[in-house]
């Protein structure tokens, strides 16, 4: 059985005092619900998640307690992605008919900081300073210029073009262009990244409505299509963030294995693609994640930006909302939130931030800690 | 390595984590386990291998020299977890890079340089040990750090 997406709600992402977390993710979910012409009770089961704004499941006290099965995710940056792949198998398996996904999380400023012994480690690692998300991507961006010939200059453009697409949508946080320059010559970081080539945790909430493929357009008169959803864990010998070693023999990471599965899934091809949403937790992710999941060589990101290819107008638009370096990274949300853009592309509702040419397909792809990866296509 | 100024005669040095590296010893080295059926090493010792699953495990000695195999610099002080002697006014940027040690692994780690034009990937480096902050009772904690070879042996 075939699975749709009919009906798309969004809390704006940003900082929202007024609102817990919770409370964004119910405003999502009433969108959702609406824009399918459903009610809450009408939803036979849902998946959630949130990491720091409490249990999704809460969300029935929010919209009425109706004794669905609701599941809490919990699974890092990926836990957007996870409740969808579980939906998209409920509904798959024939087990249920009609489903809600919700997504929501509200962060305090600043780098997170993670616990150790949460994730398997000694204490010592995080007393020493190592426990830092941010120091992965810096030195796996690190490594990558050196080895493909990526410039500081690429990775300006690509937080430039982030802000111009963030400027485009309604619902993003950071609503002001950046130039490069700008970008370049913001505070250092963690070298070669600076400030703004960084996203920062967030407010934010997304839900989605899934249903059927064959009771679609009794709900939707321009449903799209899950065409799949897979969510890989590392393999041993992949270059992960929290990671005290590594094996001197390197395997590709859980992106790339998502991306293949995804592609035999829906049948279809990188080149089939007309745009996606790609994680850039940080500028470097962005261009290594291009690569990654199939859309051009290692190293071809340095002409293809530098030429626009990735810009709305381009041949291959990445991160048309803003991605979370506009939006923030409210991690319950962040996932959802590009599945929920990308569904807005392809119905031709995405309004001053449309890719032109009537998109067919949408690819999405999160990749978080401690080496967990979520890819979907959409397809109207 | 940290300002150790006013520790009194008496102090301990203590390990910052048991069975991280050896301590006391002459010439400390980090330890990692080996598996015993696909060769597999790895950091800090586990017991049980990561590549196939074996349980069979055996404990050695890491090599204390090796090439810088990526590395950024930190330049803002973490939140907890993070333990030092430092406060927001004292903290100074650090370097973090993974040493491949040869036959080995790669071993992830604080650098003792942390000006960017003074690192690069596959410079040579050592692993030493020295104190990583000090306690209210005066005992020192070691870490493990590396050293750009160039260095080794100027820097007490």
């Amino acid at each position: 059985m075939d699975v749709a997406i009919v009906g798309i709600g969004i809390h704006p992402f940003g900082r929202t005092p007024a609102r817990s977390g919770l409370q964004q993710g119910a405003y999502a979910a009433r969108l959702a619900l609406k824009d399918a012409g459903v009610e809450w009770r009408d939803i036979q089961f849902a998946y959630g998640g949130s990491a720091s704004a409490g249990n999704a499941d809460a969300l029935g006290n929010e919209l009425g307690l109706t004794g669905i099965p609701f599941i809490n995710v919990a699974n890092g940056c990926a836990t957007g992605g996870s409740s969808l792949m579980a939906a998209y198998n409920a509904i798959k398996s024939g087990e249920h008919d009609l489903g809600l996904v919700a997504g929501f999380d509200k962060h305090d400023r600043g780098a997170f900081n993670a616990d150790p012994l949460a994730l398997g480690l000694g204490q010592w690692y995080g007393e020493v300073g190592l426990m830092m998300t941010t120091q992965f991507f810096a030195m796996k961006i690190q490594k990558y210029m050196h080895d493909y010939g990526i410039s500081a200059d690429t990775l300006a453009r690509v937080a430039e073009k982030a802000f111009i697409n963030g400027s485009l949508n309604p619902n993003a946080w950071r609503r002001e262009p950046v130039s490069a320059e700008q970008v370049a010559s913001s505070m250092m970081v963690n070298d070669p990244l600076t400030k703004f080539m960084f996203c920062s945790p967030a407010e934010g909430g997304v839900a989605l409505v899934l249903c059927r493929a064959d009771k679609a357009k009794n709900y939707c008169a321009s449903p799209v299509y899950l065409k799949s959803a897979v969510l890989k864990s590392r393999r041993f010998g992949s270059f992960e963030v929290f990671a005290p070693s590594q094996a001197l023999q390197q395997v590709d990471g859980p992106t790339v294995d998502a991306s293949k599965a995804a592609f035999e899934m829906a049948g279809v091809g990188p080149g089939d693609i007309d745009l996606s949403q790609l994680q850039d937790t940080e500028s470097g992710a962005e261009i290594m994640h291009m690569a990654e999941n199939g859309f051009c060589e290692h190293g071809e990101q340095e002409h293809l930006i530098a030429t626009g290819a990735t810009r709305i107008g381009g041949s291959m638009p990445i991160n048309t909302d803003g991605g979370c370096l506009a939006n923030g990274e409210p991690i319950g949300a962040s996932g959802l939130r590009q599945v929920y853009e990308n569904v807005l592309q392809l119905r031709g509702d995405a309004g001053e931030h449309q890719v032109p040419g009537e998109p067919r397909l949408g690819y999405t792809h999160v990749y978080g800690a401690p080496g967990i990866s979520a890819v979907t296509i959409l397809q109207r | 390595m940290n300002d150790i100024a006013g520790v009194v005669p008496m102090s301990k040095q203590i390990p910052i984590a048991e069975g991280l590296f050896t301590w006391p010893a002459e010439k400390p080295a980090l330890l990692g386990s080996r598996c015993k059926s696909c060769g597999i090493a790895a950091f800090p010792v586990a017991e049980s291998c990561m590549a196939c699953s074996g349980q069979d495990i055996a404990v050695e000695a890491l090599p204390t020299r090796g090439t810088l195999w990526t590395w950024t610099v930190q330049q803002f002080m973490p939140k907890p977890p993070y333990h030092s002697n430092e406060t927001a006014e004292t903290f100074r940027p650090y370097g973090v890079g993974y040493l491949e040690l040869p036959g080995g692994v790669r071993v992830e780690g604080r650098l003792t340089e942390n000006d960017p034009e003074k690192l690069h990937i596959g410079m040579e480096m050592d692993v030493i040990f020295d104190t990583w902050r000090v306690e209210e009772n005066g005992d020192e904690v070691i870490s493990f750090f590396f050293q750009p070879v160039a260095n080794s042996g100027q820097e007490a």
